[in-house]
């Protein structure tokens, strides 16, 4: 077990940023903490930093109690939403930082800095760059500079506050890939924090859903997509439709017609189900939810629809654009049947 | 317009490399008045500043060379122009540290009081100089509160040099701490946070991130100081004693000129201390840039 977490709570003046919070990472994993801003997952990474101390609870990493080491003694390599780059160093000075801080008994010499310092510019892709300044690179440029000076000191532990969240979304796409292969290539235990889900079921190996300071689910991304626990995790982590139904067996009744109920406990009776865009058919007859084609747009591989029922509620619904959908018109009338409902 | 943007050869590029907005010019801006304000400009400082050090410039020659030459290497001058100009560097240098420690608690911490503190640091800038030199005087005497406690240990503050340098770590002080202290306030409390998680201790994320990013504004507040206390007349002439030779500063020295008539050599000794004031504001500016060079590109 390398990192553990237990119990732990942290409060600021009259709210609880954090509620109680445990879970364990493995060596070399990679962690995601995804919540909605205001959930606490920026709190937890400082306290895992040392940069905040918890009220309660219990910070273990291979059987250092973390909670007594500063955070200069636990070696966690931390990057900041803003870099928080030294403006006044050239990238190489940046990134031999922590090595040149340490006392001189435990400090790498001169060359071996330096080799360190080449070996980081290769791996973050700027090996000509050593001598920038900071103002003198862009943000993702600066992202794998902030990066490098993390890894630098050999961290135990990768902490990245929302590591692509001031970027474009092309330089983004680029970095996840790249951060993960940096990640399986180092194997140092990562956690980032994220609110966006497609970064976090994209790139860690375990997610961590946070909401209101406190764990909503653990789990493999998959896992969480394909068994989500309650209904924050299931509108949190992709486009929810909801309707009444009832449901019985694990069948769920809309007068008519049905689909199949995943649940994590069996439920009974009139209760709101959902499903998603992509969990569902179009006829253009009944019985089904009957609404108008309210827009109708291409959505990477697949068509994104809009549909309104009469009673104005919207619903968004995904298909292929070879199917039957792509044959619709706008102010068409369908019928909406979903193929499989969740319910909490 | 241009892009500063230069494709560095070798590095496979993951994202967009360095690219620079254009610089804009005056053109290219929104708000019109490019022509106007800069001929304001230029009348006014041509009127403010230049005119008159101008009429200065042409003032000393009636004697000739010789003449500028001999008023300003009397020994007399020279050793005015050395108390002034040590004195003044060395207020500054006490006001850099002093100056800097109250700008980093006024922006650091939050104590009662705090208001009025940061409103004392102001009153040498509102205080006429003349009641600040006799208030001072009135102190650092023999027997004044201060100057009591000093005497005993053989140490004389007022009508010395040492008084000299009290008045002007007196005046000097509001120039570092006005210039430090917005630069303190916007230090992002992440690059330090950064510094501790990278095993720096809080001397060395001070010495080595926190100071080197204040360079430039202590730089600037240094520099002000300096040239307050280099044209200190008014808090001075009251505490300094002004025996020549000893304790006379070459802005009295000026005076004393004017009051004998001796306008020619009035002006060469302004020139002679005008042409050192701007040697040593080159110097400063001369670092300043090396200063931006690093990181503020």
């Amino acid at each position: 077990m390398s990192l553990v977490v237990e119990n732990i709570t942290k409060r600021f003046s009259d709210f609880a940023a954090l509620n109680d919070v445990s879970f364990e990472a493995q060596p070399g994993e990679f962690l995601a903490l995804l919540g909605p801003s205001g959930s606490g997952k920026t709190t937890l990474l400082r306290l895992l930093a040392g940069l905040d101390r918890p009220d309660t609870g219990r910070i273990d990493f291979d059987g250092l109690d973390y909670l007594t080491l500063s955070a200069r003694d636990r070696r966690v390599g931390m990057v900041f939403q803003s870099y928080a780059l030294f403006r006044h160093m050239t990238v190489a000075q940046n990134i031999a930082f922590g090595l040149n801080v340490r006392a001189s008994k435990d400090r790498p010499s001169k060359a071996e800095i330096q080799a360190t310092v080449q070996r980081l510019l290769k791996l973050i892709q700027l090996e000509d760059l050593g001598k920038r300044y900071p103002s003198q690179l862009s943000g993702g440029q600066r992202q794998r500079v902030a990066l490098a000076r993390a890894l630098a000191i050999n961290p135990r532990i990768l902490l990245l506050d929302e590591p692509f969240g001031a970027l474009d979304a092309l330089v983004r796409k680029d970095l996840r890939r790249w951060l993960r292969r940096i990640h399986d290539e180092t194997g140092v235990t990562t956690l980032f924090v994220t609110h966006d889900q497609e970064e976090a079921l994209d790139l860690a190996d375990r997610v961590v859903v946070l909401k209101d300071g406190q764990i909503e689910q653990i789990g493999k991304p998959l896992e969480l997509y394909r068994h989500p626990q309650s209904a924050f995790v299931f509108d949190f982590l992709g486009t929810s439709n909801q309707v009444p139904a009832s449901l019985s067996d694990g069948v769920a009744d809309f007068g008519g017609f049905s689909a199949p109920v995943v649940s994590p406990k069996a439920l009974s009776g009139a209760q709101t189900v959902r499903f998603r865009p992509f969990d569902t058919h179009l006829l253009r007859e009944g019985p089904g939810f009957e609404a108008k084609v309210l827009s109708l747009l291409p959505a990477g591989a697949n068509l994104r629809l809009e549909l309104q029922s009469p009673t104005g509620q919207v619903f968004e619904t995904q298909h292929a654009h070879d199917s039957e959908a792509s044959d619709l018109c706008l102010n068409d009338t369908v019928y909406l049947r979903p193929s499989k409902v969740y319910a909490f | 317009m241009t892009v500063n943007a230069t494709p560095t050869p070798g590095a496979v590029p993951l994202a967009t490399e360095g690219y620079k907005p254009p610089k804009a010019t005056h053109k290219a801006r929104v708000l019109p008045g490019f022509g106007l304000s800069l001929g304001i400009t230029l009348t006014y400082l041509s009127l403010i500043v230049v005119l008159p050090l101008a009429a200065l410039l042409a003032r000393p020659w009636e004697h000739g060379l010789d003449g500028v030459w001999q008023t300003i290497s009397d020994p007399r001058v020279l050793a005015s122009l050395r108390l002034t100009f040590t004195t003044s560097l060395l207020a500054a240098l006490v006001n850099l540290f002093a100056g800097l420690i109250v700008a980093w608690v006024l922006t650091r911490y939050d104590f009662p009081g705090k208001g009025l503190v940061d409103a004392l640091v102001d009153l040498p800038f509102a205080l006429p100089t003349a009641v600040a030199g006799v208030s001072l005087c009135s102190m650092y005497a023999a027997n004044g509160w201060v100057g009591s406690l000093f005497a005993p240990l053989g140490i004389k503050i007022a009508y010395t040099p040492l008084g000299i340098f009290v008045a002007l770590v007196f005046v000097g002080l509001p120039f570092i701490v006005r210039s430090v202290q917005p630069v303190l306030a916007e230090f992002d409390a992440e690059v330090e946070e950064a510094a501790a998680t990278l095993g720096a201790t809080p001397l060395q994320t001070t010495l080595r991130v926190i100071l080197p990013s204040l360079a430039p504004a202590l730089l600037t507040g240094f520099s002000l100081a300096f040239a307050r206390a280099v044209g200190e007349y008014g808090s001075v002439i009251f505490i300094a004693g002004n025996m020549p030779f000893v304790s006379e500063i070459t802005p009295l020295l000026i005076v004393i000129k004017l009051e004998e008539f001796d306008y020619a050599g009035a002006a060469a000794i302004a020139v002679a201390m005008l042409s050192l004031a701007f040697l040593s504001l080159l110097l400063v500016n001369a670092l300043q840039l090396l200063l931006s060079r690093r990181g503020r590109a």
